[in-house]
């Protein structure tokens, strides 16, 4: 059957001019700069950048005003745009001991040198809205004390002595890269560490969540949280040496698990890691959860079943570039297809009913 | 001739133009004076860089995500060469910071330190050491309430 498949482009045109004037709003209303969006909805700009996959604020900015604030289209263009870009290569390991933070906080170890510092938090607000917002205000001047400018090194560099808690192996194998190659499983450790951080974050909560209600539960307590701007440097082929080409924020958290040994391993605690771009506590505290619930294998865990200790549930399904892109797809024109499966359906019915009438004239014969 | 030409002072300052503040790098370059004549090797191109971090903070590397970055090389009249990787996808940023780099490997290097180099990092260390100091207000002081009689 012939199906029209022409016609749509004024339509098309139309709907896209549209979209551009709702996308303004009410003239009468100041319109919105990317460097307001930048310094003022900082946080979305921090989760674009963190699922597009790419650390650049005024391009995560541009994108959720381009997408009018849905943050997903906006990490969709943020994904588009950087596929355009050459790839000048990788930098080595950021080190996170070396991190200038602006927050760092133990839930387990009260004294950590370096102390417990909240930095700019939600945390003790009280979660009632505020209606001086709403209305133009000076903001009072945030506090300032006597600056600590030595690094603050990680809580688990003191666990190390009494081996009460795993190290990490410093192994020196390039890892894999998922924006090159595509997944496979066993994916490893690596690949899934990538996965969940450019994952989208309302998925990795939930798996998190699952964890601790009880779906591959494995006792998680944050060991360490902190916040803030490490540099990043690359080795630069033709000077033959590294340099910092740059500094991103990053929010970096690390778990503390119950774990209760195995034949080969003493009763230690074990380590769930999350880092991610920008400000983004919720998502990092998430990702070691995850993390964690994944390495059953390799500690010697049962596979209880449970979704968060699927590797292959999980990151296939935590890219929501890939699932939206699954899921919306179906809302475009499948006429040719949809066609078949009408033309399908009425032929079962008929022969469902020629059937019917078949068995009905014997009956009615005998 | 007196040159700043080893390779950790080199590595410092590409550094410090890298994370500058490109408004502040390029009034400071403007204010400094006569620009030189240069042939461009690479003229300016942004990529990305892929960020990688550790395991646990200290353990084996994995892929963190891309970061945007523009680079650019050229040379002087006397073959000197100037690289630039700044960050963002500014080319003028990159163009004054593979001028600057340049001029650093000649006799201009303290001049050039004093005008634009000093003030940057001077910059730097001051937000650095704000951003500090309001996290250091917010560092929770313990203290122990004493209940019942001695």
């Amino acid at each position: 059957m012939y199906v029209a498949v022409k016609g749509g482009e004024r339509a098309i045109d139309n709907a896209h001019a549209w979209l551009a004037e709702e996308r303004r709003g009410d003239m009468a209303i100041a319109e919105l700069s990317t460097g307001q969006i930048r310094e003022q909805m900082s946080l979305a700009v921090n989760r674009v950048m963190a699922e597009g996959s790419l650390y650049d604020p005024d391009l995560a900015a541009l994108a959720i005003k381009q997408s009018r604030g849905d943050l997903i289209e906006a990490i969709f263009l943020i994904r588009a745009y950087r596929t355009t870009l050459p790839r000048f290569g990788y930098s080595e390991a950021v080190e996170t001991g070396a991190m200038a933070c602006d927050r760092r906080i133990s839930a387990t170890f009260k004294d950590a040198p370096g102390g417990q510092v909240l930095g700019p938090t939600f945390d003790y607000t009280h979660r009632l809205l505020d209606f001086k917002l709403a209305a133009d205000g000076e903001v009072p001047k945030a506090a300032t004390a006597a600056p600590r400018m030595e690094p603050t090194p990680h809580i688990t560099e003191f666990l190390r002595g009494e081996d009460l808690i795993e190290q990490e192996p410093v192994a020196d194998v390039v890892p894999g890269d998922l924006t090159r190659e595509p997944m496979r499983f066993p994916a490893g450790r690596a690949l899934r560490l990538q996965s969940l951080t450019r994952g989208d974050e309302g998925f990795i909560l939930g798996m998190a969540y699952s964890t601790q209600r009880g779906y591959g539960r494995n006792h998680a307590f944050v060991g360490e949280l902190r916040i803030g701007k490490v540099p990043v440097e690359m080795e630069i082929p033709e000077l033959g040496f590294a340099i910092e080409i740059g500094e991103v924020e990053l929010t970096e958290c690390e778990t503390v698990n119950q774990f209760k040994g195995s034949k080969t391993v003493p009763p230690q605690f074990t380590r769930g890691y999350g880092l991610v771009f920008g400000q983004s506590e919720r998502k990092s505290i998430a990702m070691a959860l995850v993390d964690r619930a994944l390495r059953w294998e390799e500690l010697g865990e049962d596979n209880l079943g449970a979704a968060a200790q699927d590797e292959e549930f999980v990151l296939s399904h935590a890219d929501n570039i890939q699932a939206t892109g699954f899921l919306e797809h179906i809302k475009l024109p499948h006429y040719v297809d949809f066609q078949s499966e009408l033309e399908l359906v009425r032929k079962l019915r008929r022969e469902a009913q020629e059937l019917a009438e078949h068995l009905a004239a014997r009956e009615a014969a005998e | 001739m007196k040159t700043e030409n080893s390779t950790d002072a080199r590595r410092a300052w590409m550094g410090l133009l890298a994370q500058s503040n490109e408004a502040e790098l390029a009034r400071l370059w403007l204010a400094f004076g006569a620009k030189p004549a240069f042939d461009w090797l690479r003229v300016p191109e942004a990529g990305g860089v892929m960020v990688r971090g550790r395991m646990g903070g200290s353990g084996a590397a994995f892929n963190l995500g891309e970061m945007t970055v523009t680079r650019c090389a050229l040379t002087l009249n006397d073959g000197t060469v100037g690289h630039a990787y700044v960050q963002g996808r500014s080319k003028p940023k990159a163009e004054i910071a593979a001028q600057i780099d340049a001029l650093m490997q000649t006799e201009v290097a303290a001049d050039l330190r004093a005008a634009v180099l000093a003030p940057l990092q001077a910059a730097k260390q001051a937000t650095k050491e704000a951003r500090a100091a309001k996290a250091a207000a917010t560092k929770v002081e313990f203290f122990t309430m004493v209940r019942g009689e001695d």
